[in-house]
């Protein structure tokens, strides 16, 4: 049967990202998907606008690659047609058809609205050349083209005039500020960003705005336009004044982008109206999402609840909950505007007589802080300049807990968090990346760290490494934190630590370690951590043990990621994926009758051939796992841990016609060889037979290829993940042995020289492949022998981490800390033939 | 924070949690996540992250606070806030008597 078709009006950061939400739950196998989008882009970080105006590096207006959310290959790689530049113009809902401006006709059996809004611009003399023209020197602030077209106009003018004072104006006055223009902001009520702000806040944000520079006219409404040869020349005041200028930005309201809407017959009222889970009232097929959804009334003009909405609708539309719902948002705004923070959250004063309304103060310092209370709770706070308490005041606000009988408490850090949390910390209120799971303290605590660059806060965090959507901001935080640590790039000596806690780089670290003989994590922090544990150091240092003493150190289940405590991989509910070793990819009839069997008792839900060559149980249940590993009686793949993983092979002389070198014997020795090894990142290894290349050994941590018979290049520092990257050749050698001895000295170096997490792929660059060839390959400086030396130690040490599961390291290992969630929750996978995979699958979510 | 009515609740020997130990226990029909720090001293908070159901008690801690396992959110021990984001956890008041471990909960 043909896919039914999905088609998406409004390719910007809602539908955008409604259609990663629903390819996430499997909707590209369901749906033939089509977007359009009338910019001639693929989908964008309008955020980052304010970025490109102000000229920050990161996004300089010649090198946008950084703003783009989806590159135009996402589409591609999706299978998603994208009709960039190709504007909707028509929906025949009765024909199920939507029709374009360049012809094109689609047909469609589910349609998602998501066009957005468009800069208002209130009806004024002298604004528009024509229908369609505004008066050269005219801008909205709405679109990518807007700010590039604004910054090539600004280049050769001195005067703005930004009418409306609201967060868009401030920041486009701001951008233009930055570029040394004389500006003005002109708002027609008293108070700069009252949708936010109540007078005195706004007052006070007035001080620091034009102690930047920047002036404010309030209380002037703009009548009209005066323009001199064709171009905007001056704004002309209500009162008869006016104001001299060169240029014009318009920032004085958006408005929802609905004559879609309006001419197909749907409801529309500020916006298109919809349900709880996103669709028209009118028309089950159609959904609205973003700026042009009107939802209980509230049509939302900021990102995070457009983030809710198109959950839901993913949810709803992909069948993945059927009952998902979106009950609205409750906006808690946190903003940096202009440069300064700004948090608001529900009213802004009181509105009852016994409503109380808590206040400070400090105009000189930039700061304002209020809260208003009902019935003892919070029903909305204010906060400007200072917004270490946004965290805690959201915290009241989302789930009205009751507040400190100190009122004041609410506004100083006494009542929010613990002192020895640190107030910056408690200030960094972002969500940032939700593929990788890194939040924004993750982050600013790199950047302490020492990372300044954002490439390598990446590296280190992976933030921004999984759907990208979240670069832009990872590049918000990364900049500011850097500026806010006050360290200039490159210059901070914290850059080389090892962790955080810790003041010293990995080579001093492991010196003062062996020299101490510290051999468990707490000895380590007791000994060299000025401030003690620190949750975050605790992985990194029992990696750094393990290499050091080789299983000779005092294990401390809480120093280890679950993971490394159970032995298996979490999975989203908290279930765990169990991958047996199976060396070089080769398996036998036995094995696999194993592996079916231990699937059927355990009722696995999924059984997956991974992209390393070996077998996946996932979702087994954490108190299944010593079960498992003795049914499987199979040594661990260490598929979830920073370590060794596998060496995938291909079939080599003794089957293929082209084979050159014995590349599957070649991989089980290496495998056998360095199984389990604990590494500063994954180790992912391949060897092939010839340079076809069928296990992709190019792009491997280490890479073993035949280039003649038995002689095989060792290639380093490949990769095919978040990253690509062709491995580079550091020798090429005769002979199994040979390769096996010159892969365990690279590795051993690797072990010992890079910084927690980076990759190979990192690490070799960071090196340089000439250095490396001078230190491993030729010897200079008499290391190798103590490298082998090292290795072989690590290499006896090797001990079976699933030998554990017969006895328990301490009382509840393997107990399941969800006690009352059935699991596993994980879809149960049909095979293609439409078979249960596991005859036991029937059985899941009852507990035992 | 905890509201209304606060009983103890039994939930488990104390030996069932050693320093750097954290379980999970069902109290009535809440799931309260126990952690014993290295200093000795207890702690307890909801047992399912609010960010998308990770059970905190596989989660890492320092004495300040609990990091989830799944996508490393970090709780706060003291009084749940979340140290990187809006989320928050209820905490609960526990204590070690007569060997076993009791959280006051409503
Ligand atoms: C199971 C498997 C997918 C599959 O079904 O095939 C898999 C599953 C996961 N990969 Fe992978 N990767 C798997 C092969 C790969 C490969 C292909 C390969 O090994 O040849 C790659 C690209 C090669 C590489 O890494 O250079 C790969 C690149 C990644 C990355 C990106 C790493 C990078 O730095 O670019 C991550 C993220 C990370 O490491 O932080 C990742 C992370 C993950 C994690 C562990 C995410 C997590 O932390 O939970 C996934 C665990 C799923 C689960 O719940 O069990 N996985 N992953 C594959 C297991 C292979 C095995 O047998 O060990
Ligand atoms: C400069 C600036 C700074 C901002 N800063 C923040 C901030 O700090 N925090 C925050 O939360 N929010 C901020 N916002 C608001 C945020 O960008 C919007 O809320 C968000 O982009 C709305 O998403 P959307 O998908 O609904 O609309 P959009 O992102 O506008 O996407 C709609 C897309 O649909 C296209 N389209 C419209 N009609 C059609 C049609 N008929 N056919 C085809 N395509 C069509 C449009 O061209 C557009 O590309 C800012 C906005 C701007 C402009
Ligand atoms: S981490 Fe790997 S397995 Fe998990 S979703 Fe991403 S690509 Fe798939
Ligand atoms: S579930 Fe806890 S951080 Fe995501």
């Amino acid at each position: 049967m043909e896919k039914p078709d999905l088609v998406v009006v409004g390719n910007g950061m809602a539908g955008a990202r409604a259609v990663e939400e629903i390819l996430e739950r499997g909707g590209g196998r369901q749906f033939r998907i089509s977007m359009f989008g009338d910019e001639p882009y693929g989908n964008y970080n309008r955020i980052m606008l304010s970025h490109v105006l102000a000229g920050d590096d990161a996004v300089h207006k010649n090198d946008l690659a950084e703003i783009y959310l989806n590159p135009l290959d996402w589409y591609a790689d999706n299978d998603i047609a994208l009709y960039a530049g190709v504007r909707v113009v028509r929906i025949d809902r009765f024909a199920r058809k939507v029709f374009a401006d360049d012809g094109t006709i689609l047909s469609y059996d589910k349609l998602i609205i998501a066009t957005g809004s468009r800069t208002f611009f209130p009806p004024t003399d002298g604004m528009w050349l024509d229908d369609r023209t505004l008066t050269p020197g005219v801008f909205g602030f709405r679109t990518l083209d807007d700010a590039t077209a604004m910054l090539d106009y600004a280049a050769e003018r001195r005067t703005a005039v930004v009418v409306g004072g609201g967060l868009l104006g401030l920041e486009a006055a701001y951008g233009l500020q930055q570029h040394g223009h004389d500006v003005h902001v002109v708002q027609s009520g008293p108070t700069l960003m009252n949708q936010q702000l109540d007078d005195e806040a706004g007052g006070i944000l007035r001080t620091v705005v034009e102690r930047m520079g920047i002036t404010v006219h309030t209380g002037k409404r703009t009548a009209a336009l005066r323009a001199h040869d064709g171009s905007v020349s001056a704004v002309v005041f209500a009162d008869g004044t006016a104001l001299d200028c060169d240029m014009v930005v318009v920032t004085a309201g958006i408005r929802p982008n609905v004559g879609l809407g309006v001419i197909s017959g749907l409801t529309v009222e500020r916006a298109i109206v919809t349900d709880d889970q996103m669709r028209s009232v009118d028309d089950a097929d159609i959904y609205a999402v973003g700026e042009c959804a009107q939802h209980r009334g509230e049509v939302y003009g900021l990102v995070a609840p457009l983030w809710e909405q198109a959950t839901v609708l993913a949810n709803h539309l992909t069948g993945a909950d059927p009952k998902a719902a979106y009950h609205g948002s409750r906006i808690a705004t946190k903003l940096k505007v202009a440069g300064v923070d700004v948090a608001a959250m529900g009213v802004k004063g009181p509105q009852r007589p016994d409503d109380e309304w808590v206040r400070f103060a400090e105009p000189k310092r930039g700061i304002y802080k209020s809260v208003v209370i009902r019935d003892g709770r919070l029903i909305g706070a204010m906060l400007l300049g200072d917004t270490k308490q946004v965290a805690f005041l959201t915290q009241s606000f989302d789930r009205g807990l009751p507040l400190p009988e100190e009122r004041v408490e609410l506004l100083f850090e006494l009542a929010g968090p613990g002192e020895e949390q640190g107030a910056a910390e408690m200030d960094e209120s972002v969500q940032v990346c939700n593929c990788n799971g890194v939040s924004k303290g993750e982050l600013v605590a790199c950047v302490r760290a020492g990372t300044h660059t954002v490439g390598g806060v990446m590296t280190a965090t992976r933030a921004g490494k999984g759907c990208g959507a979240c670069k832009g901001l990872v590049r918000d935080i990364v900049e500011w934190a850097v500026t806010e640590d006050g360290g200039e790039v490159g210059e901070d000596e914290s850059a080389s630590w090892y962790v955080p806690s810790i003041p010293m780089d990995k080579p001093t670290l492991i010196a003062a370690v062996r020299e101490q003989n510290l051999r468990s994590v707490s000895q380590v922090f007791a000994a060299l951590a000025p401030d003690g544990e620190d949750a975050a150091s605790k992985m990194p240092l029992t990696s750094l043990l393990r290499v050091v003493w080789n299983g000779e150190f005092v294990h401390e289940n809480d120093a280890k990621f679950i993971n490394d405590r159970v032995h298996a991989n979490i999975q989203r509910d908290g279930t765990f994926s169990v991958v047996p070793q199976i060396k070089g990819g080769v398996t036998t009839a036995e094995q696999l009758r194993r592996i079916a069997d231990v699937a059927d008792k355990y009722a696995v839900p999924m059984i997956k051939i991974t992209g390393g060559q070996r077998i996946d149980l996932l979702g087994v249940r954490k108190e299944d796992l010593p079960g498992v590993w003795a049914d499987l009686d199979m040594p661990s793949g260490y598929a979830y841990g920073k370590s060794f993983r596998t060496v995938k092979s291909c079939v080599g002389t003794d089957f293929c016609r082209y084979g050159l070198g014995d590349s599957t014997d070649l991989a089980v020795k290496i495998e056998q060889q360095y199984q389990g090894l604990e590494s500063p990142a994954k180790l992912k290894l391949a060897v092939a037979g010839c340079p076809r290349n069928c296990s992709e050994a190019l792009v491997k941590d280490v890479g073993v290829v035949a280039v003649d018979d038995d002689r095989w290049d060792v290639l380093v520092g490949g990769a095919a993940g978040a990253s690509v990257r062709r491995g580079d050749v550091l020798a090429t050698v005769d002979g199994h042995d040979e390769v096996v001895r010159l892969a365990g000295v690279f590795m051993q170096y690797y072990r010992e020289n890079a910084r927690w997490l980076e990759r190979t792929y990192d690490f070799v660059p960071r090196v340089g492949l000439s250095e490396l060839k001078a230190i491993l390959v030729d010897d200079r400086d008499g290391v190798v022998t103590g490298l082998e030396e090292r290795m072989q130690d690590a290499v006896d040490a090797y001990h079976d981490p699933w030998q554990d599961g017969r006895d328990p390291r301490g009382p509840g290992q393997f107990a399941d800390n969800l006690p009352l969630i059935p699991l596993p929750q994980v879809p149960v996978r049909r095979a293609a033939d439409g078979s249960l995979q596991s005859s036991a699958a029937g059985k899941i979510g009852a507990r035992p | 924070m905890t509201t209304g009515e606060v009983t103890g609740h039994r939930v488990a020997a104390a030996a069932d949690l050693p320093p750097g130990g954290s379980r999970a226990y069902a109290v009535g029909d809440m799931q309260v996540a126990v952690f014993r720090l290295r200093s000795g001293e207890l702690r307890a908070t909801d047992a399912v992250c609010p960010h998308a159901g990770g059970p905190l008690a596989d989660g890492q801690t320092d004495p300040t606070k609990v990091v989830c396992p799944l996508h490393s959110y970090a709780f706060s021990l003291a009084d749940g806030s979340c140290h990187n984001g809006d989320y928050a956890v209820r905490t609960y008041t526990v204590r070690e008597e007569a060997g076993e471990i009791v959280v006051e909960c409503g």
